[in-house]
């Protein structure tokens, strides 16, 4: 492997492991707050990249600039978040959080499945693709390798700024502050007046959101087709489950040796290229099955 | 003269808590100890040492004179120590029978794999067992739909029926309905002597500490303060201050 | 007490009927008795409270541990080619399983997920082992060393099918009463409890999952030899999804659920892929929240309560 090969398989992973990130630290969120792993986290992503690609193609064809691109792809974002994931967690999630976990595994997978196919009804079957956005950053030259800048500077970008942010919100924010007393134990949260069910609305929203968006900003990255959505969930699952679940700053970790592990396959050995992240999860679990940085639950008899 | 249980040095803290002291205690086979002593001093901390569920941060526990402080509450169950919880830990989608024959069934390796529990040759033992302690009623009940009362019972039936040497018991008798407690202690300890097991046993109740106990130590801050026969420690002036005035 | 036998027994002879009285469903039917012990094999796990999304891992690993032994061995019997396939899957859930049974809720379904996955990308990239996304054949094995015609091996096979489907199915009840399966139940309802009687939870999760993995071999290869082909798509996340789905419908954790769960889904699917083939996720996903949210004990739980209702007007009117 020389130089540019290297630098290649270097930067596709650090792209990837951004949008990976953008959408697994959504997961974990969720996770963390709610207690729930949603399956259908994955049908998010998927959607937030095929309205994405519609909004900027209709846009394009109605005359605007490229640029629109970007502010279409906040609004699908938000529109997942609130549209989808609003009503999602409202009319149904909320009526399973005292159910046995096995159940509400299962009424997200069973969102997942219903996802799936909204998406081949209004989308259909046949790739879309809508790189505008990507084209209008144009290239960057970083020691005689050519890269996109969209994905060498932007994705990452927004990556660390949505974990600083993240951070940030978290500790720093009265919002934040009910959320992380809620996630530490919403009994007492309840007690002293916390209202539970509007942190967990507000927890999947933005979780919600936060799927929408990764697959907003991959849209103009890679052919949107039926299936994009089955794929993100195993590989966010496999970073969360990795890092450990409601990690966040673990989640950006094990998303960049992810991220990294997959490019470098690709190069390396591509047959197992869809391997990697599995092989990761189960190695890393083998040795600490709480993942790297989570805590085993505390038990108390 | 190898003690049945002995423990030297346990050390624990929680964050800024001690829980455990410089815990050094030689429990011998055939005499009751009943452990007393206010709210959060270290108790069911101590029986959660002892029995492989915590791991003291330095000192030993030794059974039978192996050192056990390593293994798992798993193991140490193998060995012979049996426990009973404070909140009594249950299969909640089983029967009163069936949470006893469970336990059966993982005493005694060899099983059937057609044969239904329910129609297992340790059925007359437990039903026994059950009789023993005024709940035949109950046998066929679902555990969760018991009082809470029965559940202790229960509780302690299910750590009875491994057949262990040593039974560690938290509270025993609360939930027991006061009319009742001094019956059911009366036939636990004769049960548990035909059976030769010994019992360690937390409790507030000090009527049973005298009436029960061999002998008594004293836990207070994560320490033990005293120990002695039951006429020694419940009129010694200390314990009548930090123990006993605090239960009414 | 009458009643209750009587439908089921009635169902039952109707069903060993189907070749005379109902050719047309015969093929029908013995794939979906080969789904329906396969699903048998998630309804057991169901009983320790957990679920894998992974289930047609040992599905597909049976279906090729027979295509491969019928490729080394050409003109090995069906009994070698079915003791082949089994004891593969058998093996392959007791390595597997050593792994995944200490984990539980959702990291258990999802690592599940994550080796049948694995061998689904093994199954589909080295293509010269294993064919790749075109699969395997299996030609048909000779039965008792006797070489049949389509017809009659088919009749065989259903007949095979129905008889695993029972045996196997009386013999997981009787496992799930007796004290192993108890046992294992207690994983449900309180591990702690469990390691105080002396038990590892992991030792006896993993007993359960060995006979789940059992139970979906036995499908696999039974659909394998049934179909004469295999292919990775035995392995993908979707086989799994639908196995829990009808688990699910059938009445999770009830053993005959699974069975009558897999018959009615196989003649609705085949009759209704016409009309809703292209929207079939959405319609299972929507029945699946349905049943969770509104009937959670399934075909079985709805049976069970139309036959309680049935029990008490007789005492009522007696």
């Amino acid at each position: 492997m020389n130089l540019t090969l290297f630098l290649l398989a270097l930067f596709d992973g650090i792209a990837y492991a951004a949008l990976v990130f953008i959408v697994a630290v959504g997961l974990t969120l969720i996770f963390g707050v709610m207690r729930i792993l949603n399956v259908a986290h994955g049908s998010l992503y998927a959607m937030g990249a095929y309205l994405t690609a519609s909004l900027t193609t209709f846009f394009v064809a109605a005359g605007l600039p490229p640029i629109f691109a970007f502010p279409c792809m906040l609004v699908s974002a938000v529109l997942i978040g609130v549209v989808i994931g609003g009503p999602l967690e409202w009319l149904l999630l909320r009526r399973i959080y005292h159910k046995p976990e096995v159940l509400q595994l299962l009424v997200t997978f069973a969102i997942f499945m219903i996802l799936e196919d909204v998406q081949r009804l209004v989308w259909g079957t046949q790739p879309i693709f809508q790189s505008a956005a990507l084209q209008l950053l144009g290239n960057v030259r970083v020691f005689a390798v050519n890269y996109t800048v969209y994905q060498l500077i932007l994705l990452p970008i927004v990556a660390i700024a949505l974990l600083v942010g993240l951070r940030f919100f978290l500790r720093r924010t009265v919002a934040g502050k009910l959320i992380v007393a809620t996630t530490e134990d919403r009994e007492a949260a309840q007690a002293i007046g916390i209202d539970a069910d509007k942190v967990f609305l507000l927890t999947f929203i933005v979780g919600a959101g936060l799927a929408g968006l990764g697959g907003a900003l991959a849209s103009p990255t890679t052919s949107i087709l039926p299936g994009i959505g089955a794929d993100m969930i195993v590989l966010s699952f496999a970073v969360v489950a990795t890092a450990g679940l409601g990690q966040i700053e673990g989640a950006a970790l094990t998303a960049l040796l992810i991220g990294l592990g997959r490019s470098f396959a690709v190069y390396v050995w591509p047959e197992t290229q869809v391997l990697v992240p599995y092989l990761i999860m189960v190695a890393v679990l083998l040795v600490r099955p709480e993942g790297l940085f989570g805590s085993p639950a505390a038990r108390k008899i | 003269m190898t003690h049945l249980l002995e423990t030297k040095g346990l050390e624990i803290r929680f964050g800024g808590v001690v829980a455990a002291d410089d815990i050094t205690l030689q429990i011998d086979a055939g005499k009751n100890l009943a452990i007393i002593g206010p709210n959060g001093a270290g108790k069911t901390t101590f029986l959660n040492i002892c029995t492989g569920w915590l791991k003291p941060a330095s000192g030993k526990v030794y059974f039978e004179g192996r050192d056990v402080t390593p293994l798992s509450p798993r193991a140490i169950t193998r060995l012979g120590v049996a426990r009973a919880f404070q909140i009594p830990q249950l299969f909640t989608e089983h029967t009163a029978l069936e949470n006893l024959l469970i336990a059966t069934a993982a005493r005694d390796r060899l099983q059937n794999p057609i044969r239904a529990l329910k129609d297992t040759r340790q059925r007359a033992e437990m039903m026994h067992l059950l009789d023993m302690i005024n709940c035949t009623d109950a046998a066929h009940q679902q555990v969760d739909e018991l009082s809470e009362g029965q559940r202790k019972l229960i509780d302690i039936a299910v750590a009875l029926a491994l057949r262990p040497k040593l039974l560690l018991m938290d509270e025993p008798t609360s939930g027991v309905a006061s009319s009742e407690k001094f019956d059911v202690m009366e036939i636990l300890v004769k049960a548990l002597a035909e059976a030769e097991v010994t019992a360690v046993f937390v409790e507030h109740d000090m009527g049973i500490v005298e009436r029960y106990a061999d002998e008594v130590a004293v836990w207070n801050m994560g320490k033990i303060e005293l120990r002695g026969t039951p006429q020694e420690v419940l009129e010694h002036p200390d314990v009548i201050r930090d123990v006993i005035g605090e239960v009414a | 007490m009458f009643i209750r036998i009587t439908i089921p027994t009635l169902l039952l002879i109707l069903l060993a009927l189907v070749p005379f009285g109902a050719p047309g469903l015969q093929v029908l039917l013995t794939l979906a008795l080969a789904k329906g012990i396969a699903v048998m094999g998630v309804t057991v796990l169901l009983r320790s409270g957990q679920v894998s999304f992974g289930h047609a891992l040992y599905f597909a690993i049976a279906a090729y541990g027979g295509a491969f032994t019928l490729m080394l061995m050409p003109g090995a019997d069906l009994i070698i080619v079915l003791v082949f396939g089994i004891v593969t899957a058998v093996l392959s859930g007791i390595i597997v399983g050593l792994f995944v049974a200490r984990y539980r809720f959702i990291f258990f379904a999802m690592l599940n997920l994550a080796f049948s996955m694995i061998f689904w990308s093994i199954l589909e990239k080295f293509y010269h082992y294993t064919g790749g996304a075109d699969g395997m054949r299996l030609p048909r094995p000779t039965v008792m060393w006797i070489e049949l015609e389509r017809g009659a091996y088919e009749l065989v096979m259903f007949y095979l099918a129905l008889a695993l489907a029972l045996g196997l199915g009386w013999f997981s009840m009787r496992w799930l009463d007796s004290p192993t399966g108890q046992l294992f139940r207690t994983i449900k309802t309180n591990e702690t409890r469990l390691q105080y009687l002396g038990m590892s939870p992991q030792r006896v999760m993993l007993t359960g999952y060995v006979l789940s993995a059992l139970l979906c071999g036995v499908g696999g290869i039974i659909m394998g030899l049934v179909q004469g082909v295999v292919t990775p798509e035995y392995a993908f996340w979707v086989r799994s999804g639908e196995m829990v789905f009808i688990a699910v419908l059938g009445g999770a954790g009830s053993v005959p659920g699974a069975l009558v769960g897999a018959a009615i889904y196989e003649i609705v699917r085949t009759y209704a892929s016409a009309f809703a083939g292209d929207i079939w996720q959405l319609v299972l996903g929507t029945f699946l929240l349905i049943i969770i949210l509104f009937a959670p004990g399934g075909i079985a739980g709805i049976y069970s309560g139309v036959m309680d209702r049935i029990a008490g007007k007789k005492e009522d009117s007696e």
